[in-house]
């Protein structure tokens, strides 16, 4: 049995609101983190590595005069916490003056959580052995399914349980604990001239249970890592692109990078002034919904304390809205959307809880056998997307479709297009959505992109 | 803050002090169980931001974080444990978790503790840390005010300081005994430019192991980085749509050094190799890159971003050469790959915080400069880019194919720099891209102090330098066929 230490969590952030106020805050906000992880990674069959630990940590943020300061220690012994709640406040008197610094209104408050099973009990009994014997079934899958898999990066098993708590001047009060376990498996092959082939697959969950068999994780790692054996580039043309979800759940995210408050009231956004317009194709709905229960990102009560609920994004291809917390709503002269995500020790700012582009009916192998000639990616590398402008350049892997089928693998060719044309392009969207992980993405096709390569 | 020295509690007369005793007994706790090796890591870190925002100081941050890691080796095998509580009965129970990674054997005694004597790198008479905060404003506003005064399209600015301090004490079983206080900062403008619907935003920064000094330094005032920032907001509002397909590719100085970080660098951390899963394996020796090139990476640049006196395993950032005229010398070295290669530390073994194992990372990786004037480069080239500015690149360790982002890029056209480039990718495979490097200028520079590496999930701050570079083919990732 682990240990509930949400209770005392709480009362922590209570208590250091408290002392903030004493020491002249006229509000504060105080999140108190707390977390063991478990990590065994196998390499070969023999443990690598098997890391184990706890940390606590607390960010503290005042408000005096409407002049913020945002400070974290991992310091939490009761002395050492009273001088940083008065350090913290001196601070403040650095800032200037922003009348939006103050904390939500009272009434806008979570008052009540919705019971979203972000913790699992069966996921704690887990030892370093145990760790490391599925760590090893997972690798060792890897290995036998296919020879040409000549060697590792290795297959580990992870597991964090944490706590973390909310309390403000404002009168909010709010924790709660979540877990997550996952194993990933690594294999490498041995390709011409020497290069390596390097691949992965990967199961996750807040619940055990819900894991994939540490086998059939190995054998998709080793099959997707094979596949790419004799990967070239292709002579640069403008093609369709097929995302697969992993790929195509980087585009997704994408799209919440330039729909968000902060980002468009900094104007780091080409949709800026497009809200109710069409931004994407009529095939296209994107949601954020955090009320999803056992989801990775699902949260109860969001960083400035608000309910969470649904946004749908992009619906039918129309901008609807875009994710904002209290200080960006107020910016952009609008309530919250109850989006804000806050790192212990950081601001709140808009975030996404469980973000996806929701479900075509179309399966994936309709969409490949639609596409006479294309480009089908599996992974995308580099930091290629300029949100002020739209601008996505981005280097691709995956496979090239002949005929309606998925022919010899790629590397080494960029994909490029407008963000705004990409989306608007998007012609084709899968049936095969699975919210494995916090952002998710069904596959989907791209009418027509830049591909550079010879 | 109060503690207005901000030294370690670890350190001598500090609250937790850490002497020789405490740690040899740590270091036995941690061999209880038959480990072959193992260290101790006192971290103490504290790091403060500035930022500015609509010509206000939004934003004032603090953080302290301390801790120590302990790890374990048994063969290739890690055991780690770590504990933000420096109370002695806390540090044993990581200890004994971190020993853990040894299942039984005889307990090895640690040698006698003895400190490493070490160099300094960067010597700071004031860490900015202690510099009152008022001057730190004034920095910001003259970055804002920088920008904004360079063309009244400039629209919207954000400048933002970051100034930290962190010790570092580590203590090996094998009797070393070293201390590091490695302070850092790094300073960074952002400006929006806005022409009718058009709009475009540019970025500039720097910053390294110094003080407020750093601000003195030639093309590193706040102002001219406010500037900066905005002239390339600005020259991109122009800016067409790159081209798409092979070419040849001319890099400018200092920031290119990303291509080779990632192209090469990368592949030559010796854990890939220990493993043989670098397309760098088995290669030493032999010829990776035109004769033109020689790489290094030096942890000794004074004052360099990348720059360490003592790497996170506690032995002295070195000099150490890769590449020598295309041929593959050496890599670089943590702990565990130096015993797998026989070879001695390379003073590589770094690690973001004491919550890590350390692994073998780049400090300044440099391309040395070759004989070439800059200008004759560029005239040598009919049709391609010049790539001047670049906001980060990732590389595929195993087949070595790397990516880097252009934000500043112009289209090169008989010999001549001529229309701006929409932000744009190069691809590449490294080895092959060395091979394909033609020409090297005598213009080398490094890179001011903003880069930060990421691997597996671990982020350290590095340094990069070049000479101007052409390439004769790779892989443009525009739009325009």
């Amino acid at each position: 049995m682990v240990r509930d230490v949400t209770a005392e969590l709480r009362e922590i952030a209570e208590r250091v609101v408290h002392l903030a106020r004493k020491a002249g805050a006229d509000d504060a906000e105080v999140q108190v983190s707390d977390g063991t992880e478990l990590t065994a990674k196998v390499r070969l069959g023999e443990p690598e590595l098997v890391q184990e630990a706890g940390s606590r940590g607390l960010g503290l943020r005042v408000f005096r005069d409407y002049r913020q300061a945002v400070t974290y220690t991992s310091d939490l012994r009761a002395d050492s916490l009273e001088r940083f709640a008065a350090d913290t406040v001196a601070l403040a008197r650095l800032s200037e003056p922003d009348e939006l610094h103050r904390l939500p209104d009272p009434a806008d408050l979570a008052t009540s959580f919705p019971e979203l099973n972000l913790y699992d009990v069966d996921s704690e009994p887990l030892d370093a052995a145990e760790a490391l014997a599925r760590a090893v079934r997972g690798e060792k899958a890897a290995l036998a399914h296919d020879q040409r898999v000549t060697n590792s990066e290795g297959g580990t098993y992870s597991r964090v349980l944490g706590a973390v708590a909310l309390a403000t001047s404002g009168g909010f009060v709010g924790s709660y604990r979540g877990s997550y376990s996952s194993l990933t498996v690594e294999p490498v092959c041995d390709d011409e001239g020497g290069k390596k082939r390097n691949g992965y697959w990967w199961t996750g969950s807040r619940f055990v249970a819900a894991l994939e068999d540490p086998e059939a994780v190995g054998r998709e790692a080793a099959r997707r890592t094979v596949a790419q054996l004799g990967a070239r580039k292709v002579d640069t043309c403008e093609v369709p692109v097929v995302f697969d979800p992993e790929a195509g759940r980087a585009i997704v995210g994408m799209v919440f990078s330039v729909a968000n408050g902060s980002s468009f009231y900094r104007k780091s956004s080409y949709l800026i002034g497009r809200e109710g317009s069409e931004i994407a194709s009529e095939l296209v709905t994107i949601e954020d919904d955090p009320l999803i229960a056992r989801a990775p990102g699902s949260r109860p009560y969001d960083g400035d304390g608000l309910p969470t609920r649904k946004n749908v994004i992009v619906d039918g291809g129309v901008l609807r809205t875009v994710l904002c917390d209290t200080y960006t709503a107020r910016k952009l002269g609008r309530a919250s959307t109850g989006s804000a995500g806050r790192g212990t020790g950081s601001s709140p700012a808009p975030t996404t809880s469980n973000l996806f582009m929701r479900r075509g009916h179309r399966s994936r192998a309709e969409i490949v056998g639609k596409t006479e000639r294309g480009l089908y990616v599996t992974s995308m590398m580099g930091f290629g997307f300029n949100a002020v402008t739209g601008d996505f350049s981005r280097g691709a892997a995956g496979f090239w479709i002949e005929n309606g089928e998925l022919g010899h693998p790629v590397s080494e060719v960029t994909i490029s297009a407008n963000f705004d044309d990409l989306l608007k392009r998007i012609d084709m969207v899968g049936d095969d959505l699975i919210l494995r992980s916090s952002t998710s993405s069904p596959t989907f096709r791209v009418s027509r992109m830049m591909v550079a390569g010879r | 803050m109060t503690s207005d020295t901000f030294r370690a509690p670890f350190a001598p007369g500090g609250e937790y002090e850490v002497d020789a005793e405490v740690a040899r007994r740590l270091l036995a706790l941690a061999l209880e169980r038959g480990g072959d090796y193992a260290d101790l890591y006192f971290e103490y870190r504290v790091s403060a931001d500035y930022v500015l925002e609509e010509e206000k100081v939004k934003a004032v941050g603090r953080g302290i974080t301390m801790g120590l890691g302990v790890r374990v080796l048994k063969g290739d095998a890690t055991g780690y444990a770590y504990s933000e509580d420096l109370s002695f009965e806390r540090m044993a129970h990581a200890a004994r978790m971190a020993g853990q990674i040894a299942a039984g054997g005889g307990a090895a005694a640690p040698l006698a503790i003895q400190p490493v004597v070490l160099p300094d790198f960067y010597p700071v008479a004031q860490p900015s840390l202690l510099m009152p905060p008022e001057e730190k404003l004034v920095i910001l506003r003259a970055a804002d005010q920088g920008a904004r005064g360079f063309d009244p399209r400039i629209s919207k600015v954000e400048a933002s300081l970051v100034e930290q301090v962190r010790e570092l004490l580590v203590v090996t079983s094998d009797g070393h005994w070293a201390q590091d206080r490695q302070p850092l900062i790094r300073f960074g403008v952002r400006a929006v430019a806005e022409d009718g619907k058009k709009r475009q935003s540019g970025s500039s920064g720097g910053g390294g192991r110094l003080g407020l000094d750093y601000f003195e330094g030639e093309n590193k005032s706040p102002a001219w980085h406010g500037r900066e920032a905005a002239r390339i907001a600005i020259a991109m509002l122009d800016a067409r749509e790159a081209p798409a397909g092979e070419m040849e590719v001319v890099l400018g100085p200092a920031d290119s050094g990303i291509l080779l970080h990632e192209a090469v660098g990368h592949g030559l951390e010796a854990d890939f190799n220990r493993k043989g899963t670098s397309n760098y394996s088995g290669q030493l020796g032999n010829k990776v890159a035109s004769d033109l090139c020689t790489v290094v990476d030096d942890g000794t640049l004074p004052s360099s971003r990348g720059s360490i006196n003592a790497d996170d395993e506690g032995n002295p950032g070195q000099r150490n050469v890769l590449i020598e005229n295309g041929t593959l010398v050496g890599y670089m070295h943590d702990r565990l790959s130096a015993k797998h290669f026989h070879v001695g530390a390379s003073g590589n073994g770094r690690r973001q915080s004491f919550r890590y194992m350390p692994m073998p990372r780049m400090t300044n990786t440099a391309l040395l400069p070759g004989p070439h004037s800059p200008e004759e480069i560029i005239q040598s080239v009919k049709r391609g880019v010049y790539a001047r500015r670049f906001s980060g690149g990732q590389v595929n360790i195993s087949n070595g194919d790397f990516v880097f982002s252009l934000t500043e890029s112009y289209l090169i056209e008989d010999g001549k720099l001529t229309a701006p480039l929409k932000g744009v990718n190069l691809i590449g495979n490294g080895p092959d891209v060395l091979r394909h490097v033609t020409m090297l200028g005598n213009d080398y520079q490094l890179s001011d102090g903003i880069w930060t590496c990421g691997k597996e999930g671990q982020s350290v701050p590095v340094g990069v330098g070049t000479p101007s570079v052409k390439i004769d083919k790779i892989t443009v990732g525009g739009t325009e066929k």
